[in-house]
């Protein structure tokens, strides 16, 4: 099968479905004649020209709103932010208005908005630039939260996101738009919601979502090394969440290990950790572990970025610790 | 299109040297086959019976629908939060007379006159206040926020200036689609504070987005005055940092709103872009049902009283001999008997069923919400 990268999986959902709509249209920040930011957006500019791939001014909430006026209006905007750490100055477009109309008035305006762009840290990029907030979307009714972990996933769960008709913050990361993977020439859709297992195994379930997904399913290769057999499941979203698939697959294993870029308070393994407990208590045979970051703003140091993140050792540790391998 | 000229000249204008200025502007802009003298005896000419008798109708139903909520307020047959528009008339009834029924209109929370000023039926604007599900927002809006896809209402915003940048983009799908609506964006001076408006106003311009952005100036946000919260005391100058056309207008008289709105519009239409009026008005009540304004003075409410948008075009009306005294006794008894129905189908209607909390929330039919 064909390899392209995350950002050209990216690109080809955005593309194909403007070719097949044309009330689609692509805004934010460096995404018309400096090609994305990350050259997501490459290229789109000349196809579709500047009537549908709009620069706009740096003013978040501005264009957050304008794009959710937009929707109201019949159109349906892909609105990109630079990253979702600038997405805070856009909150309360996002919160207060996609998320709300459709309930406020009584069934009359839904809006079918994207936002997307990268969600998480990306390296020595300080506190202000790695932050990851899928759970504070995720704990809003009325959005819905996509996070894909590969190339495959991305451009099926982009079109697919595209194609909804309700707000849906679609998150990716400045360190997965390199990543390649297998995409199919031919057009495909994932639907939203259902979760993925990426690995089958009997000995222990790992969730998680996004790039932390590439910890999981490293750490499950070290497991298997020590035969310890992990199921890994990808939620690819945390709004909705998948949880029968999460619970199923707990229910055989009897152990369950979450990770995830996030503090820990509030956090999807907190939530994924109470539907288990609640669905599967008689089956577990451990306590439920999480691994989520350190419990403060990032600091600069790689140091600090190594202590703060997930790491495939720690998993391989709580792994071994719950298996009492 | 009717009432369309642009020379208008209003001596009730709050700024008069502004005024003067854009005239110059606006004589630029005016077709060439149009000699002066003739576009001078027409817009002296510009307002017709119907005019004014429509004004007053509109008015006045606004008036007693709000002084019966009121009432229903202390009532408590209506809850939560309640602003009322009383006073503030005119700003809505001059626009409607200078907008097309399928351009659109987005205000914010105090939002009852534009509803019904937008065709939402005053049973519909009721029942929503009573929170029954036969309301314009099925009960699940409320107060403020009244909602009329049909009659191109788009809400009822309840965070200020939240509405400013969605009126920009409803303008900017019309602009997208190549119709040539316009969308008329209320908000009030305590919205000209909030970063919103700034980055819209930009845009705005930036993409010369067909919306007229309608200040509504009453003095206060919420208890606090214009003079306490700015330096920039006249709110037009806002726009003319973004070079937005830009004017404050007198809000106490439908016609001064009607053509500001109208050269708005007509702007907007030709594809040159939003405009900013800052029409300065007044509301008699407090902020909400809760305020009892103590920040104001009753000498200062009773001046603006004296200006009162209804009474003007009565006086208008009377003088012009366009109706007689059973017209406006005819025209009471007929708001009355709308007000009191409207009171009788929200307390006959039903609430919403409690199983209705889960729907309209996604537009996706069978959204697994979590419930335990």
């Amino acid at each position: 099968m064909r390899i392209i990268q995350y950002r050209e999986a990216l690109r080809e959902a955005m593309s194909e479905e403007m070719r097949r709509d044309s009330n689609i249209l692509l805004m934010g920040e460096e995404v018309a004649e400096y090609n994305g930011a990350y050259k997501v957006s490459q290229g789109m500019l000349d196809e579709f020209g500047e009537k549908r791939v709009i620069d706009t001014p740096i003013a978040e909430l501005g264009f957050a709103g304008i794009g959710v006026g937009i929707a109201m209006n019949g159109l349906r905007p892909i609105v990109e932010f630079m990253t979702f750490n600038f997405s805070l100055v856009a909150i309360d477009q996002i919160i207060n208005s996609a998320a709300k109309l459709y309930q406020m008035s009584g069934g009359q305006f839904n809006i079918p908005i994207v936002f997307r762009g990268p969600t998480g840290s990306a390296g020595q990029l300080g506190a202000q630039h790695s932050q990851a907030f899928e759970n504070w979307y995720a704990n809003c009714p009325g959005l819905k939260v996509v996070v894909p972990s590969n190339p495959y996933d991305a451009k099926g769960l982009l079109k697919t996101a595209i194609r909804d008709n309700d707000p849906v913050i679609f998150m990716e990361s400045e360190q997965m738009y390199g990543d390649k993977g297998e995409v199919p020439e031919e057009e495909y859709l994932i639907p939203i919601g259902k979760a993925d297992i990426k690995k089958s195994g009997t000995d222990i379930t790992i969730v998680s979502f996004g790039k932390i997904m590439k910890v999981a399913l490293s750490a499950a290769a070290e497991l298997e090394k020590e035969n310890i057999s992990a199921e890994v499941i990808d939620l690819r979203s945390v709004r909705p969440i998948d949880y029968n698939t999460v619970i199923k697959s707990v229910k055989k294993t009897n152990r369950l290990i979450i990770l995830e870029e996030a503090w820990p308070l509030a956090s999807i393994s907190t939530e994924i950790s109470y539907m288990v407990q609640k669905n599967a208590f008689d089956y577990l045979d451990a306590p439920i572990r999480r691994i989520t970051t350190a419990d403060t703003p990032l600091g600069y140091a790689p140091t600090f970025v190594a202590a703060f993140l997930p790491s495939i050792e720690k998993v391989v540790r709580i792994a071994k610790e719950i298996t009492y391998a | 299109m009717a009432n369309s000229f642009y020379l208008y000249q209003n001596p009730a204008r709050l700024d008069v040297k502004h005024s003067f200025s854009k005239l110059n502007l606006k004589l630029c802009s005016i077709p060439k086959f149009i000699s002066f003298a003739v576009l001078v005896k027409m817009a002296k000419n510009n307002f017709t019976k119907e005019n004014y008798l429509g004004w007053y109708e509109q008015m006045l139903l606004m008036r007693r629908f709000e002084e019966k909520t009121a009432q229903l307020y202390g009532q408590q047959k209506i809850k939560g939060f309640c602003h009322l528009y009383i006073g503030q008339e005119a700003v809505v009834a001059g626009t409607m007379s200078a907008i097309r029924k399928d351009d659109k209109i987005i205000t914010a929370y105090r939002d009852h006159a534009h509803a019904l000023a937008c065709g939402i039926s005053a049973d519909a604007v009721m029942a929503e206040l009573f929170g029954k599900v036969t309301g314009c927002s099925k009960g699940k809006g409320g107060s403020m926020h009244l909602f009329s896809k049909e009659h191109n209402f788009f809400g009822g915003h309840g965070i200020v200036g939240g509405q400013i940048p969605l009126g920009a983009g409803i303008a900017m799908a019309d602009q997208y689609k190549g119709n040539d609506n316009v969308t008329v964006c209320y908000f009030g001076d305590g919205a000209a504070r909030q970063g919103a408006l700034h980055e819209t106003f930009n845009m705005a311009m930036l993409w010369k987005l067909p919306v007229i952005f309608v200040c509504e100036n009453n003095g206060y946000a919420m208890g606090t005055s214009v003079e306490r919260t700015t330096n920039v005391l006249d709110i037009f100058n806002i726009g003319n940092a973004y070079h937005m056309p830009s004017e404050s207008v007198d809000g106490m008289q439908c016609e001064t709103v009607h053509h500001a709105v109208n050269e708005a519009a007509l702007r907007a239409r030709n594809g040159d872009g939003p405009t900013l009026l800052e029409i300065r008005t007044y509301r008699y009540r407090g902020h909400s049902m809760s305020d009892p304004a103590k920040y104001r003075s009753k000498e200062e409410v009773e001046e603006y009283k004296k200006k009162d948008p209804i009474e003007q075009v009565k006086a208008t009306i009377v003088s012009k001999k366009y109706a007689d005294e059973k017209w406006f006794e005819e025209i009471e008894n007929k708001i009355e008997k709308i007000v009191l129905e409207s009171v009788d189908f929200a307390e006959n209607s039903p609430f919403p069923d409690p199983s209705e909390i889960y729907t309209d929330v996604y537009a996706e039919p069978d959204y697994p919400f979590i419930n335990e």
